[in-house]
């Protein structure tokens, strides 16, 4: 029994190689940048079918003086600000300071929490003048729906994103080993940062152009 | 290799990004036309955007071919901007030549 299971069974403690070509540091690294390229193309395809709908049309209202772009401004200068805490979460991870690192996290929730608490206000006062996911009074009705559909379909990803960063300050919490949880606040920032990077585009494309 | 990066100025990526996005605003105002403003601030936005993939997201010190995988949904979405857009001048085109025979007086 044991002859025939020797070859397949090394004696002890094979480690899975946590190492591919791609992503050295973990196989994880990677699948999220996979996740994050088709994420892209979600998006990549909501912002192409906006363009075709706005070139289609013949009375598409005049985006930033019918939403307005001073909060979505503000808005777009917090979500760099909680990139940029999110950077900073790492980097005390990494001088292994736990402590400050949960407190840098915490800050990029709540940065992403306030993101969200601003575009239902700013949903509540658009949706109040008359702008409808099925007609508006400024022009095109599908000016309304892609505008719901593609910064809810944003929105939603913050909000899953900050339930993700207060998931990822338990798990800093629970390791007592910083650089145990090096690799998995790493990952939450590609994410984080993605949605960022999202914004940017969808507040160029769908705000000021 | 060791795990840890070499951590780039992070407050120098953040006050660029800050200062883009204030340039983003008065490009909208600027009295140049559609066109212009257009390309100027596709050419911000996508720089913002690189910004943040090579920077805060560490593309700028991965391999190569990660940057590839980066890279391939921007090239899907640009080819399907060029996939959608001969469609939307052509309807763009009939809905002009139909709208003022038959549409103008159904719609009021």
């Amino acid at each position: 029994m044991s002859q025939a299971a020797a070859p397949h069974a090394p004696s002890h403690a094979v480690v899975e190689p946590a190492e591919s070509p791609l992503t050295p540091e973990s196989w994880g690294k990677l699948g999220m940048w996979i996740f994050l390229a088709g994420d892209a193309v979600g998006f990549g395809t909501l912002l192409a079918a906006y363009g075709g709908m706005r070139a289609t049309s013949a009375d598409w209202p005049n985006p930033y003086e019918v939403l307005g772009i001073n909060l979505t401004a503000a808005m777009t200068f917090l979500l760099i600000c909680s990139s940029v805490t999110m950077v900073k979460a790492l980097e005390w991870l990494g001088r292994g300071d736990r402590g400050k690192a949960k407190m840098f996290l915490f800050y990029t929730a709540l940065g992403g929490a306030i993101f969200v608490g601003c575009q239902a206000y700013e949903w509540t006062h658009l949706i109040e003048r008359g702008l409808h996911i099925d007609g508006n009074p400024w022009g095109a009705a599908l000016f309304g729906t892609s505008f719901f559909l593609v910064t809810g379909f944003h929105g939603l990803h913050v909000s899953a994103g900050v339930i993700y960063l207060l998931s990822i300050i338990g798990v800093v919490g629970r390791r007592p080993d910083p650089a145990a949880s090096y690799n998995v606040v790493e990952i939450t920032g590609l994410y984080w940062h993605f949605v960022d990077l999202v914004w940017i585009m969808v507040f160029t494309f769908m705000y000021l152009l | 290799m060791a795990g840890e990066h070499k951590h780039p100025n992070y407050m120098a990526i953040f006050w660029t990004l800050a200062v883009l996005t204030v340039v983003e605003i008065g490009v909208v105002f600027l009295p140049f036309g559609k066109m212009v403003n257009g390309t100027l601030l596709t050419a911000l936005a996508t720089s913002k955007a690189a910004l943040v993939a090579m920077y805060f997201m560490h593309l700028k010190f991965e391999t190569r071919t990660l940057g590839l995988i980066a890279v391939t949904p921007l090239a899907i979405a640009t080819l399907l901007v060029f996939v959608i857009l001969p469609d939307a001048f052509r309807v763009a085109h009939k809905t002009a030549n139909v709208k003022p025979a038959a549409e103008a007086p159904a719609k009021h």
